[in-house]
């Protein structure tokens, strides 16, 4: 017996506690921000519809942690998590949209019919500031602390169970 | 009833495969006449078993012909309005049926083997047996204990739901069987590696038996990876052949070990040299396809080429994988020792330049598992990485560059030991091929360097493919020399193919409204014009193209962006000139605003893409010099057993002729 | 195995359905008029990951956010930007995974060791079964 003729055997085995070890994870699919503690880049966003002013980088600094909402009129999870923004709202939260290649008309019907948390809405034609702060999909939320830091990313709708946790870490990074 | 005989005949076909595997493994105890007398019923076991496999395959054709709705597999996949050429592929366009398909194969090859193989020691057919039979237990219980194909519903449907045109494609009814037959042909050839390592029978004769085996996968393996990579190509829409995707490499790493085994056998056969090396790359390249096979159905890992995914499955083929491949490497480890090296040879011998290959092709094939596992271990700390063709391409070109050139060479040199000198004239010749084009290219313009060293090498393979022929005389020359000399035509075809189009595709996207004209490569595309246009379940826009190069009569093209509506889903029809020099490929996008009179316009992606058709003629030639090849080899080995059986028969017939004539010891007859 | 064709499933999950009104941005399917920095740009677009899909360059895809990333690598290589420059600004966004290039670090060695091992292997694998033995063979 030669230890040369074991080496496959020993790449095998790896291989396959490897594979065995992912069947059990459950699939990551999605993309996180390399953002994180980094400063929110500059920008400058015309209003998204005639009802709300614009937003800029300078909307976030000073004063209280804000959100960043990244969400479209075409986007169905974000129906979903419009309620939860509301709640978000109730509890003081500014939170400020970044509509992502959209046209007034849309935004109009989307925050007649599905409300509006938001104080400000900048209009992202070409999902410019998304790609700047590192979101990959459509709707993300960030938390941006007074000093215009990056400080969380949520990806995908909020639901019911993380309203807690957002709450949390605008609260620990006051 | 269809249901229920294929079903029991499939559980038949199981139960046979223990028989065969217990009946193989008892003929392996030498000295035990009772156990011996067991082993007879080894091969008559594979022989019932392929009848009743392929019995079973057939009654779910027939299922899927008339549509029977009770059974949940037609109902789920299928449509009693489907064109009936898709019903009848259909039957393996699922999870369940491409099993059942599999196992039809290999059931049926495990009986050709068994039924007509007669060259190999008993001993170690019956440990082939054992081992075969072992393989295709592990698929019965795959398919009978939780894919089971023949499931009745307890209502039967009233409607089938399986009419998604996406699936009705002449491509995706062709390339997966390919390459499932490819994979059986391994599975085979892994049966007799195993075989011949149990009993220590590692000999020309075990060679000679396996190496159509190989040969028969190798050509499905190309056929199919072809096919797919054509497929790719006109479905996608981009114009791209190979993206470097984990299924696509699922796919091209057991032709990598395929194509290394079928060289290191030929050496064994020839030569009975790398012995131990012939039985690595017999398991590899049935792990591989395992491999290929888990990583495809489980979803681990992310492709674009979307397969019905379910982590349930894969678990149950990891745990076959486990058994085959940890069972079979262990096996190896233990026993590979004990195999004597075979016989010597220098370096400067066709046996060096094989062994040179191989070891290229190894080196390959690591980079591309590499490449394509490790995602999934970064994953595993939850890092994620990409891993793509600014990876795959240099990586890999590290060690296909000198395969090329040792590629051109090997086949001029003698076995055993050579003098380099004896070719000098050929090495001259293929290195000013080499030089003369790089430099010709190099005042051409200015082109990345992996396409120039693919021209040069392609040109250099393209002649060195038929010095073989060189003082032999060509109506003499063995059929399965033609073989190889095709082969490695086609792989310089191909290369050529590779390269021109990395190297001189042009490309124009461009917002075009109705009436305007682009120029491409000498090309003039004027679109005339876009229309709605609706299918069963989709609506789509085509547009009107009129193309024509150097005066001659423009060819209408019609490429659609078509939207599916039953799954929601986004196409892009691609539309294709061919030419001998190369293809116009046009797809048409969305709408792009309005010019400056205020007409709509569309944009429009339109390519030339110079020899590229170059790369699948090479498949097609590589997978027409293995079927040369095993033509020439069985065509051999029937001659020569013809022969043998002739001299038998005038043996005996002299023997009884001397018996008859000697009792009475009468003079010897004058003739 | 199946090449079943799906890409265009590129945008995952519930908002598979939705669509966009907006015309794409406008180097999303535009090339720049200068053909070396379109060059540049193509052979950039091809290494980046388009990050909605599965498995796709964002040279490759039709989905929205792959047009708005070429427009971003288009018009910055247009502004004078280096492609590894934009590689990089991108990377800073994304991480590693946004790029088919990988580049040798902590979590990336390994990919440019092993080639570098197997080298290393294959000759001492070639010098042991040939290179010995010829000089066996010759004495």
């Amino acid at each position: 017996m030669r230890t040369i003729f074991f080496i496959p055997l020993a790449l095998f085995l790896f291989f396959a506690g490897l594979a065995g070890y992912m069947l059990t994870q459950e699939k990551n699919q999605t993309v996180a921000s390399a953002m994180i503690d980094k400063a929110l880049p500059e920008f400058d966003l015309e209003p998204a519809y005639d009802g709300l002013p614009g937003a800029s980088r300078a909307d976030f600094i000073g004063g209280e942690p804000k959100l960043l909402n990244i969400w479209a009129s075409w986007c169905l999870p974000c129906i979903a998590e419009a309620p939860q923004l509301e709640a978000l709202k109730e509890e003081g939260v500014e939170i400020i949209g970044i509509a992502i290649r959209d046209t007034p008309e849309d935004v109009t019907n989307f925050l007649d019919r599905h409300g509006n948390p938001y104080t400000r809405i900048g209009a992202d034609d070409i999902s410019a500031l998304q790609i700047e702060i590192g979101a990959a999909g459509v709707p993300e939320t960030f938390v941006i602390d007074g000093e215009g830091s990056i400080r969380y990313q949520h990806i995908g709708d909020i639901r019911e169970n993380d309203v807690p946790k957002l709450l949390q870490v605008l609260e620990d990074v006051r | 009833m269809i249901a229920e005989l294929g079903l029991a005949a499939l559980w038949l076909s199981a139960a046979l495969a223990v028989l065969q595997m217990v009946s193989g493994a008892l003929g392996l105890k030498i000295g035990d006449q009772r156990l011996a007398a067991f082993a007879a019923y080894a091969r008559p076991a594979a022989v019932v078993q392929a009848f009743l496999a392929v019995l079973s395959f057939g009654m779910l054709l027939w299922a899927f012909a008339i549509t029977d709705l009770s059974i949940k597999l037609v109902a789920t996949n299928s449509h009693s309005m489907k064109p009936f050429i898709y019903k009848l592929t259909g039957t393996w366009g699922n999870h369940e049926g491409s099993m059942l398909l599999w196992v039809a194969v290999l059931a049926l090859s495990g009986g050709l083997l068994a039924g007509l193989e007669r060259r190999l020691k008993e001993r170690t057919m019956n440990a082939t047996l054992a081992v075969q039979g072992f393989v295709a237990l592990g698929f019965y219980a795959f398919l009978l204990l939780s894919s089971n194909p023949f499931e009745r519903l307890p209502v039967p449907a009233f409607e089938g739901s399986g009419l998604n045109p996406l699936l009705q494609d002449i491509g995706l009814a062709i390339h997966p069987p390919t390459l499932y037959i490819g994979y059986v042909g391994l599975s085979v050839a892994f049966s007799l590696a195993m075989g011949a390592l149990i009993t220590k029978q590692v000999t020309p004769d075990f060679a000679k038996v396996m190496r159509p085996w190989v040969l028969f996968a190798w050509v499905f393996l190309t056929l199919g990876i072809t096919a797919g990579s054509y497929w790719a190509y006109y479905e996608l829409g981009w114009g791209g052949w190979w993206f470097w995707d984990p299924v696509e490499n699922a796919s091209l790493m057991p032709w990598l070990a395929a194509t290394a085994l079928l060289h290191s056998v030929s050496v064994l056969a020839a030569r009975d040299a790398l012995r131990t090396w012939t039985i690595m790359l017999g398991v590899l390249a049935f792990s591989m396809s395992m491999l290929g096979t888990f990583l495809v159905r489980s979803g681990v890992l992310t492709s674009v080429h979307a397969f019905a995914v379910d982590p349930e499955r894969g678990t149950f083929i990891l745990v076959l994988l486990g058994l085959y491949i940890g069972g079979s490497l262990a096996i190896f480890a233990v026993r590979a020792g004990s195999i004597a090296e075979g016989k010597r040879f220098s370096a400067t011998s066709r046996e060096g330049a094989l062994v040179f290959n191989n070891v290229m092709l190894s080196a390959i094939l690591a980079i591309v598992l590499l490449g394509t596992l490790y995602p999934l271990l970064t994953e595993a700390f939850d890092v994620r990485v990409s891993v793509g063709p600014p990876y795959f391409n240099p990586a890999g070109a590290i060690f296909a560059i000198p395969m090329f050139i040792v590629m051109a060479i090997g086949p001029l040199l003698r076995w055993k030991s050579d003098k380099p000198v004896r070719i000098k004239l050929e090495l001259i010749i293929l290195a000013l091929i080499v030089v003369g084009a790089i430099v010709l290219i190099a005042v051409l313009g200015d082109y990345p360097v992996l396409p120039v060293l693919g021209l040069a090498l392609a040109a250099a393979l393209g002649v060195a493919a038929f010095l073989p022929l060189r003082g032999r005389k060509i109506s003499r020359t063995p059929l399965a020399t033609w073989g190889m000399i095709t082969a490695h035509f086609g792989v310089a075809v191909s290369l050529f193919g590779m390269a021109t189009e990395s190297a001189f595709t042009q490309e124009r996207l461009a917002a075009v409204a109705p009436g305007s004209t682009e120029e491409l490569a000498g090309w003039t595309v004027t679109l005339d014009g876009v229309d709605p246009v609706a299918g069963p379940n989709w609506t789509a826009i085509e547009a009107r193209l009129s193309a024509s190069r150097g005066g001659e009569e423009a060819t209408l093209l019609n490429p659609q962006a078509r939207n599916f509506w039953a799954p929601s889903q986004a196409t892009s029809e691609s539309a294709l000139i061919t030419r001998w020099d190369g293809q116009l490929y046009a797809v048409i996008g969305d709408t792009a605003g309005l010019d400056a009179d205020g007409n709509q316009r569309w944009q429009l992606r339109i390519w030339w893409k110079p020899f590229v058709t170059f790369i699948w003629y090479g498949g097609l030639l590589i997978s027409l010099g293995g079927i040369l090849a095993i033509i020439g080899r069985v065509r051999v080995d029937l001659r020569r057993r013809k022969a043998v059986q002739l001299g038998n028969e005038r043996r005996a017939d002299k023997a009884l002729l001397d018996q008859a004539a000697t009792p009475p010891r009468a003079e010897p007859e004058p003739v | 195995m199946r090449w079943v064709l799906a890409f265009l499933l590129a945008v995952l999950g519930a908002s598979a359905a939705a669509q966009d009104a907006l015309p794409p941005a406008p180097y999303a399917y535009k090339q720049l008029d200068d053909p070396v920095l379109e060059a540049e740009a193509t052979a950039l677009m091809e290494t980046l990951r388009c990050l909605r899909c599965q498995s796709q360059s964002i040279n490759d895809s039709d989905a929205p956010m792959a047009g708005d990333m070429r427009h971003q690598v288009r018009s910055r290589i247009l502004a004078g930007e280096e492609p590894k420059e934009v590689r990089a600004w991108l990377i800073e966004r994304y991480g590693d995974y946004v790029s088919y290039q990988p580049e040798v670090s902590s979590t990336t060695w390994p990919l440019f060791a092993v080639p570098i091992a197997l080298v290393l292997i294959v000759l001492l694998v070639l010098l042991r079964r040939l290179g010995l033995r010829r000089k066996t063979g010759d004495s």
